[in-house]
């Protein structure tokens, strides 16, 4: 399968990029690890007429803290991510990522910026509460929450000409945390993929809970029902098994090859369950 | 659409062709290059049968543009042998019969490189894990990951050798490739 016919360019500078995206109108688009884009340009489901690589920009990789944030440049790999474990679960979620050869390749920017349900850091950054920095070739910028970032099955708050160049996720440092992927085979996308963060208070009860699905709707969504159970109470088997029971509550999980919609919701029950007893350490 | 200049190195050898855009890498070290030991499976990304080392880490060539290896270091499966002597790892195929067809062997071969490169020892869970891209029709995987065990006693299995200019893989891909670029 070979892709239709484009126009190729990739700039050395972050300006450059932009104008050059500006320049291209709407069937111009960026470029980063390629393996969302190129696969569907193969399928010829996509036909963007020029890709505009951003590997040279140097000053969009790498991984700071900064004020109880970690700040990540959209060119991060998957690798890069699942190799610092002082990253918690965006470690550990990016080590369940397809599998070694596509982590080399694909970036935590194209994926939140690409906005594929089945992805697994978008709900990372809706669990994290995080939030991205886009800019645009106008030389406009502006900071999008995570609860706004997604907005359907592949449309994002990024829009043609304008560039993820900032990706800010709160460390949550004393959370615990667990993200629970259920595939059928080892290198497959999530049927359903939870993301659980638990805050204990001092006398042990539940300060604090986030929980997110992958896969569960047509964008990430927060299990907001089974926060509010577990939210103020213990913390205990019993206490996180009830809170599961309303894992599906508001949901809308697109059926497909692999699961339907009815064990989707079955699967976010249970693995919501095991998210939350390995991020409470019971 | 106009052709773009791309230079990389491929097994220590320095090419510059002109590619269009839409040129696969994996294309390009096939068609272009004749270094045939790079398999096409799949073709979407699931097989890794094309694997091949982009500056020094595991990708699946059919999923990257010859552009986007613009300036970087390919290996393939014919850098890997040190002229005659097999790298510890295809010794260890060959040794522990890891391969049947062998349509696989190449791709699992660069991901086992990578892989004990990464992790020198790893456990036969982190083999599994660590050769989850990578499917084979024939074997049922035990004896490509018993190889692979075997392959970590060598001090070597995780490094490449320097490209020697007599490497035969090397050699018969450059020939093809002055034919591929002169037509
Ligand atoms: C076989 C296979 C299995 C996979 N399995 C999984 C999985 O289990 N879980 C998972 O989460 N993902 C999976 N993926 C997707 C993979 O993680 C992608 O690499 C990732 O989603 C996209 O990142 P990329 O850098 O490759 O983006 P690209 O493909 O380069 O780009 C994706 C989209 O985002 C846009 N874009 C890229 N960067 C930016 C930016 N900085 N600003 C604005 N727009 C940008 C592009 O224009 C494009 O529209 C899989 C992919 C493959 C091929
Ligand atoms: S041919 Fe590239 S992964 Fe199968
Ligand atoms: S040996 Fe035949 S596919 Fe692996």
């Amino acid at each position: 399968m070979i892709p239709a016919h484009f126009d190729y360019v990739a700039p050395a500078s972050l300006d450059e990029a932009l104008r050059a995206l500006a320049d291209g109108g709407e069937d111009a688009k960026p470029l980063a690890g390629g393996h969302s884009l190129l696969p569907l340009m193969k399928m010829r489901l996509a036909v963007p007429t020029l890709l505009v690589d951003l590997r040279r920009l140097e000053g969009l990789r790498g991984i700071e803290r900064e004020n109880g944030d970690w700040r990540i440049g959209p060119l991060t790999r998957h690798a890069d991510l699942q190799r610092r474990a002082d990253l918690g679960v965006v470690a550990q979620t990016a080590a369940l990522i397809a599998d070694q050869q596509v982590r080399n390749r694909g970036t935590i920017g194209g994926s939140l910026a690409h906005g594929d349900p089945a992805s697994d850091l978008p709900a990372v950054l809706a669990a994290t509460e995080g939030r991205v920095t886009i800019r645009d070739a106008g030389g406009g910028s502006r900071t999008v929450a995570a609860a706004d970032l997604f907005q359907d099955y592949l449309t994002t708050a990024v829009g043609p000409g304008e560039l993820i160049t900032e990706v800010r996720i709160p460390a949550l440092d004393g959370w615990g945390h667990a993200y629970e992927k259920f595939t059928r085979r080892a290198e497959d996308w999530a049927m359903v993929g939870v993301c659980a963060l638990v805050k204990r208070a001092p006398d042990g009860s539940c300060e604090d809970v986030r929980v997110a699905f992958t896969n569960m709707a047509s964008t990430p969504i927060r299990a907001t029902a089974v926060e509010q159970a577990l939210r103020g109470g213990p913390l205990d088997d019993a206490a996180i098994a009830a809170a599961a029971e309303h894992a599906d509550e508001g949901t809308d999980p697109p059926a497909d090859l692999n699961a339907s919609a009815d064990y989707k919701r079955h699967l976010a029950r249970v693995l919501t369950r095991r998210a939350l007893q390995r991020a409470a350490g019971s | 659409m106009s052709e773009v200049p791309v230079r990389l190195s491929v097994n220590g050898r320095t090419h510059e062709v002109d590619v269009e855009p839409r040129l696969l890498l994996v294309h390009l070290l096939r068609d272009r290059l004749g270094l045939t030991g790079t398999h096409v499976g799949c073709d979407t990304t699931s097989c890794g049968a094309c694997t091949v080392h982009l500056d020094g880490e595991s990708v699946k060539s059919c999923t990257v543009l010859a552009v986007q290896a613009d300036g970087c270091e390919v290996t393939t499966i014919e850098g890997l042998a040190d002229g005659d002597a097999l790298h510890p790892v295809q010794e260890a195929f060959w040794e522990d019969h890891g391969l049947q067809c062998g349509f696989c062997t190449p791709g699992m071969i660069m991901r086992a490189v990578d892989l004990l490169a990464h992790d020198p020892d790893p456990t036969e869970e982190e083999i599994r894990r660590g050769l989850e891209g990578n499917l084979c029709r024939c074997t049922g995987y035990h004896n490509i990951v018993r190889a692979v065990k075997d392959a970590a006693r060598h001090p070597h299995a995780g490094r490449i050798p320097a490209p020697g200019v007599s490497a035969d893989g090397a050699g018969a891909g450059r020939e093809l490739a002055q034919e591929g670029l002169g037509a």
